[in-house]
Order: C-alpha cells, then structure tokens, then sequence
C-alpha cells in the first residue's frame, strides 16, 4: 500500500450498495453528506459531543462522526433518508410533526434515528428507556419534553400498525 | 485529521508486528483502531497522527465475547460497553461493572466503544485536550492545570500531570481485582488492573504500562466468594452524559454480620483509578455501622490534597463512599 492510498469500500445504505474509493481519513458522516450526498444526517460537533450525526449501523445507533467509512465496509447503513417509504412517513417522524419535537430541527434527525433503533429493538419502551435512548442527543431549542411525547406515540402508531396487518 | 494509511491485518501477531508506538507525547508510526471513539477525537484535534491505523474491531482472533469459567469472568477486549451493561452476567455476578459501563458516555457511545480501548483512552484534562497548549504529558515542560482552572482535576498528587482518569470501568474493575492480559512481541503477559495503571513519568507519559508494541488481550475477573456485592456510583455535573467528578466501586464479601473482604476504588480523583487501600482495612473484620462507614469515608480521602478548586471533591467522594457501602452492607441488600 502507497502512502495514503484511496481504499475501496461499499457501503451499504438505505438498502442500496455504493461502491466508493475512499480516503481512509474520511468519517462515515463525510461519506454519507459529500459522497452519497445524503445531507439529513447533520453535522455539528463532528466530535462525538452533540448526536446530530446519529446513524444506524448494523441495528444499533452510533455517532457517524467517530466512524471511519472504511470501516463501514459492508456493514448495514441507515439514515434518516432510509426511513419513510415514498410518501408514507416512519412513524417516528409522523410523532415528531404532531407532538412538534423540534424547533431549529438541527438535532431532529440524529433524534429520530435513536428513537428507530429504540423502537427496532424494544417497541414497548417505558418513558425512561425512551428518555435514555435519547441521551446522546443534545437539542439547544430544548424540545425535549415533545420528543418524549414523540417518542411515546410513535410506540403507539407502530404497535397500532402491526396490530392492523 | 493528518492523512494515514489503513491496515486491516487477519492474525493478531500480524497486528502486533505493525504497532510500534502510541505514546501521544512521541511522533507515532503505528495505532490500533477499535471502537475509535476516543481515538479519532485526539486524532481530529491532531493531538495524535499516526501514519498507519490498524484494525483490529474485525480480527477474528481478538475476542468479543464474556465468558465465564470457574475461575472467573473473561472479557474479550472487543466487547462494548453496551454488551456489558447489558449481560445477564455481568450484572448478577459484578454488579459494579455493569452499572458502570451503564453510566458511561451515551447510548451511542457505548455501542461503539470497546473495553480495551476503555481502558487505554486518554484523559479529558482541557489544557491536554486543547491543541495549542503543549503541556506536560504530551512532551512538555510543565502541566497549566497545577496553578490554572483544576475544578476537574486530580486530589491525589501522583504525578506531574494531574489530569483525572475518566474511565469509570477501569474504577470498577480495580475494585473487582481484575487483571488485564496483553499481547506484544515478546508474547503474553497478564497483569492486575493495579499494576497496568501507573501514574506517568517523566520517562512514561501515559497512564499505563502498556508496550508501543502490545494490545489488550483481553479482562479478567477474578471468581468472588459467593454473595460477593459489587455497586458503583458516579457524581456528575449533569444527570448523564459527562465524566465522573467522582466515582466510587465497592466490593464486599460479608461473613454473617461482619465484613469479611472489603475493595474500593476511586474515580475521577486521580491521573490513574485509585485503590484506598486504608479504607479496606477500615472494613475488614469489622460490623458494619454508620460510624465504621463514615470512618472509612474519612481514611478513604485522608491523603487528598486538593488543588486550588476542587477541594468540592473531597466531600463528595466520602458521600459516595459512605452511600455504596451502606448499600452493600445493608441486611436487606438484594439476593442477601
């Protein structure tokens, strides 16, 4: 290997396979916002301080600013773009708009991927676990009471969903 | 970020024969990348350059499991601090492990960050984490923090640095009297958590002994005596999400209504996890009773000296001392 080589990486996200050359220096979040040009994921801190790069991968949320996409070769990406399905919003989204979980909107979509992995991982959430859920996620509007209410309907509207199918 | 080169090496013998330094205070070839969620911070500062990382979060050889034996637990050094806060294991067999990795950092964080680089992560000390200030540890002549803005520095004057540890694990660990097994060139060493934490040198400016060319292996803990009780307890300056101004791991082994073995480990108090020794001696045979643990409260903090303003340490470390003991020794403590 040369001095700092572009290495080849897929990375897989929202379910579609991207073949990069990529600089090993690169984050995840960098990858994702000027590669793929999936700018939803937002940074702010870009030092694992804030949460507003909250991603999910392989079924847990990290921070995409403390990833290396090298690292992520191969590896099951999803952003916040990976979440509604055409015009049909993720229920957590829908729970965001009618309880208002944000001002600015800044840290909405790191909230709401930290919320997804929560619900994938335990759809009945007590109102700790969902306010511990969202522990890493700094918002400076302070919308933190909504986004538990938030949090509390879209528990609601999945397990609503699954009941109907 | 300095641009590097990437190495995913296959063995484990492969990765040590590319490592050749991590001191942050010398130019560095060569690091290992785990969870990273410490190192690409230093590295994003370029308090830390290397000119080659090396992976090692997918070498098979490198473990991510707990296991339990007769002898104990072993955790490899790939497990993250979410697999220990949620393992059955770990939080019926040592309590104070799971409650700290609990109280660490954040969801996110902890999926990510891994025991062994846990252990390995530099201190958060603001005048070392602040790229224009060269202080002592990272090479240079004197540490700002001794006369400077010390709220969040160390009581236990060990070092010329007195930066705090800011791991709350490794404070568990100590009081759990774990050992951590290393592999380098020379091959495979195991060491006590006690002997692995060293205050830095002139010589050594790192918290620990490790070698430029050895990784953690893996953690072991020791078997306790049945109906050994383990907690941990962390002060914050918020609810969550910040390093410990204090911490305290207990554990106690009870023999009917005296204290048969007794550990503490301070937090947040110390450029290493801090063992109080006196403490334990304090315990050890005794019944307990408020009087006997205000009385290890006071011996545990008997040699601080507080820097110009944290002396609001002390207190709040005897408080936390006196708390964990009181639950551990109270006859209603769960499973007793």
């Amino acid at each position: 290997m040369g001095p700092h080589t572009h290495l080849p990486v897929t990375l897989s996200v929202n379910g579609s396979r991207f073949p990069l050359l990529i600089e090993p220096r690169r984050t995840l979040l960098d990858a994702l916002r000027h590669d793929l040009a999936l700018t939803g994921t937002k940074k702010v801190c870009d030092a694992g301080d804030c949460g507003a790069c909250t991603v999910i991968v392989d079924g847990r949320a990290v921070y995409a600013c403390l990833l290396l996409a090298v690292d992520c070769d191969d590896r099951d990406i999803t952003t916040i773009e990976g979440l509604a399905k055409g015009n049909a919003l993720d229920p957590v989204q829908e729970a965001f708009i009618q309880h208002d979980a944000f001002q600015c909107g800044f840290c909405t979509s790191g909230q709401i991927m930290s919320l997804r992995a929560l619900l994938d991982a335990n759809p009945e959430p007590s109102d700790d676990q969902i306010l511990r859920a969202v522990t890493g996620n700094l918002c400076r509007c302070g919308a933190y009471l909504n986004i538990l209410k938030a949090g509390r309907l879209a528990a609601d509207m999945q397990r609503q969903a699954a009941a109907d199918v | 970020m300095k641009p590097f080169d990437f190495a995913r090496p296959d063995t484990i013998a492969a990765a040590v024969a590319l490592l050749d330094g991590r001191d942050a205070s010398r130019p560095n070839r060569s690091a290992l990348l785990a969870g990273g969620t410490d190192l690409l911070t230093l590295m994003k500062a370029d308090l830390y350059a290397p000119e080659l990382l090396i992976d090692i979060k997918r070498l098979a050889e490198l473990d991510n499991r707990i296991e339990e034996t007769a002898e104990g637990l072993t955790i490899g050094a790939l497990v993250t601090l979410s697999q220990l806060e949620d393992d059955p294991r770990i939080q019926s067999l040592v309590p104070a492990l799971a409650e700290a990795a609990a109280l660490a950092a954040t969801p996110q964080l902890r999926h990510m960050a891994t025991i062994g680089g846990n252990l390995l992560q530099r201190p958060r000390c603001w005048y070392f984490r602040k790229p224009g200030i060269h202080c002592w540890l990272k090479g240079g002549d004197d540490c700002p923090a001794r006369q400077g803005e010390n709220q969040l520095h160390a009581l236990f004057d060990v070092s010329p640095c007195v930066a705090v540890h800011p791991s709350d694990p490794a404070t568990a660990l100590l009081a759990l009297a774990a050992s951590v097994r290393l592999r380098g060139a020379a091959g495979e060493r195991e060491l006590p958590l006690a002997a692995f934490f060293a205050p830095p040198t002139d010589e050594r400016r790192q918290e620990t002994v490790i070698g430029n060319d050895e990784l953690i292996v893996s953690i072991q803990i020791p078997a306790a005596a049945p109906g050994t009780r383990s907690t941990y307890l962390k002060a914050m300056n918020r609810k969550v999400w910040a390093f410990a101004l204090a911490g305290v791991a207990a554990a106690i082994h009870m023999d009917g209504n005296r204290i048969a073995q007794a550990r503490l480990a301070l937090g947040g108090v110390a450029p290493v996890p801090w063992r109080a020794e006196s403490a334990e001696q304090v315990l050890t045979g005794a019944e307990p009773s408020p009087e006997i643990i205000a009385r290890a409260a006071e011996s545990a903090l008997a040699s601080a000296e507080p820097l110009a303003h944290n002396g609001y340490k002390i207190p709040l470390a005897k408080a936390l001392v006196r708390r964990a003991l009181t639950r551990l020794t109270a006859p209603a403590f769960p499973g007793a």
